[in-house]
Parts: C-alpha cells; sequence; structure tokens
C-alpha cells in the first residue's frame, strides 16, 4: 500500500507533456491540431474500463502475455556474482516488446475513426509490429523506411509486405530511421484527417512519449508481481538497452518511485564513444530540439544532428525520449554505454549459455549485465529485459563473423 | 518604428500587398546568397525569408529539404546566416530580412545569443517552424527585447481559440499556410483561404502572409486579392535548384518579377 501510494507521487508529464525542462509540443501548427485531438482521445481511453478490458484481453491473447521471467543459471554461474533473470519480452508475438504498444494504439486508432495508420521504422521490428497490427485490425498500413535500411533488413521488410503493408523507402538525409520519422511526419500532416500516426519508441511530441509509456508500462507492472514470487522480493537492479527507449522506460516506470532498485539504462557505444561513431545519446550528446520534443540529441556545434552508428538498428537513432533526459538529470536512472564488440560478444554467451538468442538491442542490456554482476554477491539479483528475439539479426551476426550466409 | 511594420505601412499607403520570396540562405552556395537577395528586391521583393539550413527539415517538402542539404555541404550554420544578413545590410538597410528554421540550431546557439546576434546582423524577424506559441515564450522575449518580431504560422486546421493564443506571441505579420501538407505541395485550394481569412482576422489584426502551393502570377494575383502577403519558397528554390550557376540570378529575377507584375496589375 505504501508502495501504491508513492507510485501515484510520480506524476510526470504534466498537461503540456514535459518532463522538468524536457519533452513537450514541438511541432509545425499543421501537427497541432492532430495532437490535440490525440491528446484528448488518449485521455479518454485512458480512463475507459472497456478500453482497458480490450487492451488487456488482447495482451493476453493475442500477444501472450503475461511474459515469463527466466533465471538465468547457466549464464550467472559463468559470469560470477549476481543472479541474472530475463523478462522474456522476447517470447511476444512478433518477437519484441513493440506489439505492447502497437496494439494500444491501434485500438486507439480504430477508436478515433482512422481506418489507415502510418509507421516509421529503423530495423523493421516497429514496421512489423505495425503491420501485424493493421492486418489483425483490417486498417491500410505505409511504413515508411529509409534505403539504407531497407538494404540491411531485407527480411522484414518481407514480412511487412506479407502482412499488406505498403513499404516506402526514405531516400533523403541519412536514409536511416530518423529520416523515416521524418517522411512520417510529412504524411501525417498531408493526411491528418484520414490517418494516424503509430510512433514506435517513447519520442515525438506529447502526447506519443506517455501514450507509447504506458502501453509498455505492462512490463513493469508484471515484474513488480513476478520477482516477488520467484525470489522474494524486487530485483537490485533493472537493466535495459535505451535507443529511443520504449522497452527501458516499460520496464522501469513501476519501479521509478522504489528508491532500492537501480534503474540502469544502456546506451549503444558503437565503435566506442572517443571514436564519435556510436548511439549513445545520454552518455555523450546535449539537450536540444527533434522530432516533437526536447532531449538529449547527438548534434554538433551548429545543433545540425549527426549520424550514429550502432551494430544494432533499433539503437542507432540521434534522440531519446524525454522521460529518460529527465531520469538521467534527476539522478533516478543510470545510463552507461556498451559497443558493438561487447555486445556481440553478450549475443553469444546467451546463446550458448541458455540456448536464448537475443536481438542485438536486447544485447547490449546483456552484456551490461555481465560486466556489473562480478562486481556484486552471489545473492544480487539483476533482471534484464530481453526486449527482443534475435533471429532477425543472424545475417548482422554472421557478417561480424565474416561469415556469409 | 520596426522595418516590418514600415514595410506593410508604406504598402498600404500605395495599396499594394507584400511579396515575401524565401530562399535557403547557402544554396547554392554560401557566396549566392547575398547576391541573390539584392536580386530579388531588384525585381520588387518587400520582405526577405531566408531559411536556416537544417538537417532534419521535418515540415517541408523534397525542394526545400535539398537547397538544406546543398547549403549543409558547404557546412552552413545559424551563424554564417546571420553573417550574410549583416553583408546584405551593407547595401541594404530597409528591406526587411526574416529568418526562418527550425529550432535546434537556436537552442544550440542559446535564445540570449541568438537574439543579441540576430540584432545585431540586421534580422527583423523570427519564425521558427517548430517553436508553436506555447513552447515559444522564452524566445518571443528575448527577440522582443532585441525589436525583433516573433512571426508565427496559421494552419487551415488551427482552431479559432488557438488563434488567440497566437495573436498574443505574433508580431510583424503571421504566416497562413494555405495547404495541409509540406512546403512545395501543389494543389492550392483558393476558395478555402478566400473563406478562412476573414475568420483569421477577426482574431489577428496583424497583416496576414499566405503561403504553401503558391506557384505563379495567377496564384500569387489570387492570393494578394486577400491576403496583404504573398509568400513564394518552393518554385522560386525549384528556380534556383535547376538554373546552371552563372544565370541563377538572371532566372530568379525573371520569375519574381513576373509575379510582382501579376500581383501589380490593375
Amino acid at each position: 500500500m505504501q508502495m501504491y501510494e508513492a507510485l501515484k507521487a510520480y506524476k510526470l508529464p504534466d498537461e503540456q507533456g514535459h518532463f522538468g525542462s524536457y519533452g513537450g509540443v514541438f511541432v509545425a501548427e499543421t501537427l497541432v491540431y492532430a495532437l490535440e485531438e490525440l491528446r484528448e482521445s488518449y485521455e479518454n481511453v485512458r480512463k475507459d474500463a472497456d478500453f482497458i478490458a480490450e487492451f488487456e484481453y488482447e495482451l493476453k491473447h493475442y500477444v501472450g502475455r503475461p511474459s515469463p521471467v527466466y533465471h538465468a543459471k547457466r549464464l550467472s554461474e559463468q559470469v560470477g556474482g549476481a543472479q541474472i533473470w530475463l523478462k522474456r519480452e522476447d517470447l511476444n508475438h512478433t518477437g519484441a516488446h513493440k506489439i505492447n504498444n502497437t496494439v494500444g494504439q491501434a485500438l486507439l486508432a480504430r477508436k478515433m475513426g482512422k481506418k489507415r495508420v502510418i509507421a516509421e521504422t529503423g530495423a523493421g521490428q516497429h514496421g512489423v509490429a505495425s503491420a501485424t497490427v493493421a492486418a489483425r485490425y483490417d486498417m491500410e498500413c505505409v511504413v515508411y523506411m529509409g534505403s539504407e535500411d531497407i538494404k540491411r533488413q531485407a527480411s522484414n521488410v518481407y514480412r511487412m509486405k506479407l502482412l499488406g503493408a505498403s513499404v516506402v523507402p526514405v531516400e533523403s538525409g541519412s536514409k536511416t530511421l530518423k529520416d523515416a520519422l521524418n517522411e512520417a511526419m510529412r504524411d501525417w500532416v498531408t493526411n491528418v484527417e484520414s490517418t494516424f500516426y503509430i510512433i514506435g519508441t517513447v519520442a515525438g511530441p506529447h502526447p506519443y512519449p506517455m501514450m507509447v509509456r504506458d502501453f509498455n508500462s505492462v512490463v513493469g507492472r508484471e515484474l513488480r508481481i513476478q520477482m516477488p514470487d520467484e525470489v522474494g522480493r524486487q530485483p537490485d537492479a533493472i537493466i535495459a538497452c535505451v535507443g529511443g527507449g520504449s522497452n527501458a522506460i516499460g520496464a522501469f516506470y513501476s519501479y521509478i518511485e522504489d528508491k532500492n532498485v537501480r534503474l540502469i539504462g544502456v546506451e549503444a557505444a558503437g565503435f566506442g564513444i572517443e571514436s564519435g561513431k556510436h548511439a549513445a545519446t545520454l552518455c555523450a550528446g546535449n539537450p536540444g530540439v527533434l522530432h516533437g520534443n526536447r532531449t538529449y540529441l547527438m548534434q554538433n556545434d551548429d545543433g545540425q544532428i549527426t549520424e550514429t552508428h550502432s551494430i544494432s538498428a533499433g539503437l542507432d537513432y540521434p534522440g531519446v525520449g524525454p522521460e529518460h533526459a529527465w531520469l538521467k538529470d534527476s539522478g533516478r536512472a543510470e545510463y552507461v554505454a556498451v559497443d558493438d564488440h561487447e555486445a556481440l560478444e553478450a549475443f553469444h554467451a546467451l546463446t550458448r549459455t541458455e540456448g536464448i538468442m537475443p536481438a542485438l538491442e536486447s544485447s547490449h542490456a546483456v552484456a551490461y549485465a555481465m560486466k556489473l554482476a562480478p562486481q556484486m554477491s552471489k545473492d544480487a539479483v539483476l533482471l534484464v529485459n530481453l526486449s527482443g528475439r534475435g533471429d532477425k539479426d543472424m545475417h548482422t551476426v554472421a557478417q561480424a563473423s565474416g561469415i556469409t550466409l | 518604428m520596426s522595418r516590418i511594420a514600415a514595410t506593410f505601412e508604406k504598402l498600404k499607403s500605395a495599396d499594394k500587398k507584400a511579396l515575401i520570396p524565401f530562399i535557403t540562405a547557402g544554396d547554392p552556395d554560401p557566396t549566392m546568397t547575398t547576391p541573390i537577395m539584392g536580386a530579388l528586391v531588384q525585381v520588387g521583393a518587400d520582405i526577405i525569408e531566408l531559411g536556416v539550413p537544417f538537417s532534419d527539415p521535418m515540415a517541408d517538402g523534397p525542394t526545400i529539404q535539398r537547397a538544406s542539404e546543398r547549403a549543409l555541404v558547404h557546412g552552413v550554420g545559424l551563424g554564417d546566416v546571420l553573417e550574410m544578413v549583416s553583408a546584405f545590410r551593407q547595401s541594404d538597410n530597409e528591406t526587411p530580412v526574416v529568418l526562418m528554421g527550425y529550432a535546434n540550431p537556436i537552442e544550440a546557439m542559446g535564445y540570449e545569443n541568438f537574439s543579441n546576434q540576430a540584432q545585431a546582423a540586421g534580422v527583423d524577424g523570427v519564425l521558427v517552424v517548430d517553436y508553436p506559441p506555447e513552447e515559444s515564450g522564452d524566445l518571443t522575449r528575448q527577440l522582443n527585447a532585441q525589436g525583433i518580431d516573433s512571426i508565427f504560422l496559421l494552419a487551415p486546421t488551427t482552431q479559432q481559440a488557438r488563434m488567440d493564443t497566437v495573436a498574443r506571441f505574433a508580431s510583424g505579420y503571421v504566416y497562413y499556410v494555405a495547404l495541409k501538407g509540406v512546403t512545395g505541395a501543389s494543389h492550392l485550394d483558393m476558395q478555402e483561404v478566400a473563406k478562412k481569412l476573414p475568420e483569421v482576422r477577426t482574431h489577428v489584426k496583424l497583416p496576414i502572409g499566405v503561403g504553401f502551393g503558391i506557384r505563379d502570377g495567377d496564384t500569387a494575383r489570387a492570393v494578394a486579392d486577400v491576403a496583404d502577403a504573398v509568400v513564394i519558397g518552393s518554385r522560386l528554390v525549384e528556380e534556383i535548384e535547376n538554373a546552371q550557376p552563372e544565370s541563377v540570378i538572371a532566372d530568379v529575377g525573371v520569375l519574381i518579377r513576373g509575379i510582382r507584375q501579376a500581383m501589380d496589375a490593375a
């Protein structure tokens, strides 16, 4: 009960979508009305018992929730120190946490009478999750994807097409995720009356960071019940990878007021922070405005957004959710970075010790747990949010090992 | 009186409408910007909107995105744009210059620093596409303290109550975006514009410029009939993109002179 009261005390964002000085609504006037309409609709469904019941039904029967927690005993033994547990978001339908959010947003789109949904995607996971729910709820779906990413993720492109979505290649800028997001925004401005924009992470203008967090927060709610059942208490730390930060915030949210639990976000250090070729926005960027919100960004002295690098396409983004920016500045969460090489090693380690192949994104979180565990006692419990499965990354992993499939 | 207010006053007494061309600073290369600005004034521009290049121009269509990319190849940043305005002021101390761009380059420079430097360079107005009034209070205060106008956008979807909010923050003029969509899209719906502007005028007492979708003398003329200013962007940037380097000035002159004549024809 005390905890429940404590949780209630965390009320961010404020009405204008601010997390301290971060977040907000930084968009052209042409989008303001659409965002107001979305905010109102979302505020209504948030309090609507029927909507919540339908969302929960879908999460259970369509997504396959609750996802289990799993004690990675062999990995823990091999690494030494703390016990490493995994939250198995990789077992969800479509293989990642992304589906939690797309189910929620698709139900909202239907409620708002929108028959067309659009999405941006980097690695293709959010595109697949959006195409999946569009098929499920009989909606037209258009996915914007950078032409560079289309080349790197051919099988996900085909999956989206099988699901009935059209995939539009984006040729502007660096031809990756951020440019796909720009292009989806342009589509939305143009077709604002018929179209619902399903943003895939906790970025973008208010209410997206809040809404995407809420839909993903099922992860943390399940953890609060599962961990005491399995180990008799809450974990000492929760570790999750952070690109835009949707899986991390989903796991963190229910623990924000619970100061006994360390919250650790793991960013992509790419070729190493000192190389400049990375996507560790919170560790090495600084605040600015992009994609509708104020947050930490990778940028040069002129305020131009710089290109990022990570072996994991899902972390390869020059911004980060504004709530993470706030959690960093407030000191409530810690943010660290793991490079490509360490992430690959963790990928192989978990695959070989547990028979679980993690997504390269999630491998960053596993890698940090492997670093931290030996510094802790055997009784300590680390919970890694295993946000997705690694099947999609076969080609990248093979290539990194010099193998052509 | 600010240069922008003085310009609208002068036009009003001459019974003319303002012609506001938009170019991206540094396009096609940094040495061309000041000469193009001068040429625009020669053929009848009343105010110049100067685009500040940005890596992620979300509200712009492909034409202006490419202009930004051409300028960024030369590393043109906000500081360089202010230098170009200073250079323009060496020979023209009357024509108002409005900077138009995105928030992040200004965030990187800092509001106070930017406002001071913009004033020193001779900037008259600033339009930040992704600062709606609700997020712009601090910058607007700094700009106004330097005598610089804050220009805001209104859209076909802007509700009446919001027009009052915009009016509270805006000075100089407001910019009515005639289309749902990004810059450079086609299909300007003149009937819609003609219907909407009187409604806007009941909330906003400033001059109203109309832009997005104006491509030739006819559309400019039709807009001039109902608005106080005609903004022409993508069509002009297209002209710059397609011109041979040696004929940029001449081609731009022909286009804008033609539009000026169409607007002024009795």
